[in-house]
């Protein structure tokens, strides 16, 4: 049961590894500016400017949290 | 339906093909099978000469039988995953492909470029195949042997195998999303297998791992690239229409470039400040630090 178990962890691990790689933030992050650009198409403002800013701004965060120092 | 989209839709003259997408100018078109086949070239490039490190650094310490059948076995793996995928795919309705699309692209995408940002900065190191080829002929001298019949040698088979297929399957998706969001993975296929060729047959003559590609320099194109379509793609996923239509996604490439090479710059002063020999408390033997994970 436990080799089992260890199995689907390591399926689940490498999955993880694979798709979400370094940095959560940076997907879920993503799957937000989708969602608020989809949100945004149906109002009248055009919605094409807000991915490239989102990225642009997760990218940046992501970042700046791997190369701050910790004092 | 929002206006902006209406308005776009009017202004480029289009005919809505069988899956729904809309056949775009032929300029426009070429220039994004061209970027198409560059970004799954790139790609395929890098993760070509990373297997062919492991590929080498196996088969000259174990012997070729073994490895050759370990990278036949990868191979056809990923063959099958691309043949299964690419199809299976190309039934999704394109909207709703090209949001998935879209987004994992933008994580792919963002995860070579964070990558590529931080070692062009310093903060993280160079990646390094003549290392790397050390380090895994080590390994594999050390590792014991036993086996027989088809499998003469398990750690060889296993190792390039592996090597393959967690290299190659990166590319994979890469040419399964590229290929069925612009109906043609075989177009998509033609820059993977040219990349492999190429990797391939200079590795023969060479005999050594490829040192000397510009890999860190091809990851950041890569990251580019697979980011800008990502963010293309996303929007159109997401309902969204692009000024100037197909036009727009050489403006979303510069975007993207002048925001990683921004960063570079801004990272590079950061890690200048913060290893200074002249700040408060520095010691000259501090090491890089290692920011970020895999590879």
């Amino acid at each position: 049961m436990s080799r089992v178990v260890a199995a689907l962890r390591g399926f689940g691990a490498f999955w993880w590894d694979f798709i979400v790689g370094d940095d959560w933030r940076i997907a879920a992050g993503v799957v937000l500016a989708l969602a608020a650009t989809a949100a945004l198409t149906t109002t009248s403002v055009p919605a094409w400017w807000l991915l490239p800013v989102a990225v642009t701004a997760v990218m940046g965060l992501s970042l700046w949290r791997a190369t701050r120092t910790r004092d | 339906m929002s206006k902006n989209r209406l308005t776009a839709q009017a202004d480029v003259p289009s005919k809505v093909t069988v899956r729904g997408t809309h056949r775009r100018p032929n300029g426009a078109r070429i220039m994004r099978d061209v970027l198409l086949v560059l970004a799954v070239f790139a790609a395929c490039v890098v993760e070509s000469v990373e297997a062919l490190t492991i590929v080498l650094a196996v088969g000259v310490t174990r012997g070729w039988k073994a490895t050759m059948r370990g990278v036949t076995a990868g191979l056809v793996t990923l063959a099958v995953i691309v043949a299964a995928l690419g199809p299976a795919l190309t039934v999704i309705p394109i909207s709703t492909l090209r949001l998935v699309v879209g987004g994992l692209l933008l994580v792919f995408g963002l995860g070579w470029l964070r990558k590529a940002i931080l070692r062009a900065s310093g903060f993280k190191e160079l990646h390094d195949e003549a290392a790397i080829y050390a380090r895994q002929r080590a390994a594999a001298e050390a590792a014991g042997r036993s086996g027989h019949g088809l499998l003469v040698d398990p750690y060889a088979f296993t190792l390039a195998f592996k090597g393959v297929l967690l290299e190659g399957l990166e590319v994979a998706f890469i040419v399964v999303t590229f290929g069925a969001n612009q109906n043609n993975i075989g177009l998509a296929s033609i820059g993977a297998v040219a990349a492999v060729v190429l990797v391939t047959a200079v590795g023969i003559a060479v005999r050594a791992p490829l040192a000397r590609v510009p890999e860190n320099t091809l990851k950041f194109v890569v990251g580019v690239l697979l980011t800008s379509f990502g963010t293309f793609w996303g929007v159109e996923g997401a309902g969204g229409s692009w000024p100037g239509s197909d036009a727009a996604l050489l403006g979303v490439i510069g975007f993207v470039l002048a925001a990683a090479l921004a960063a570079v710059w801004w990272l590079r002063q950061v890690h200048d400040r913060q290893y200074s020999p002249d700040r408060p408390g520095a010691d000259s033997t501090e090491p890089v630090p290692a920011a970020g994970g895999r590879r």
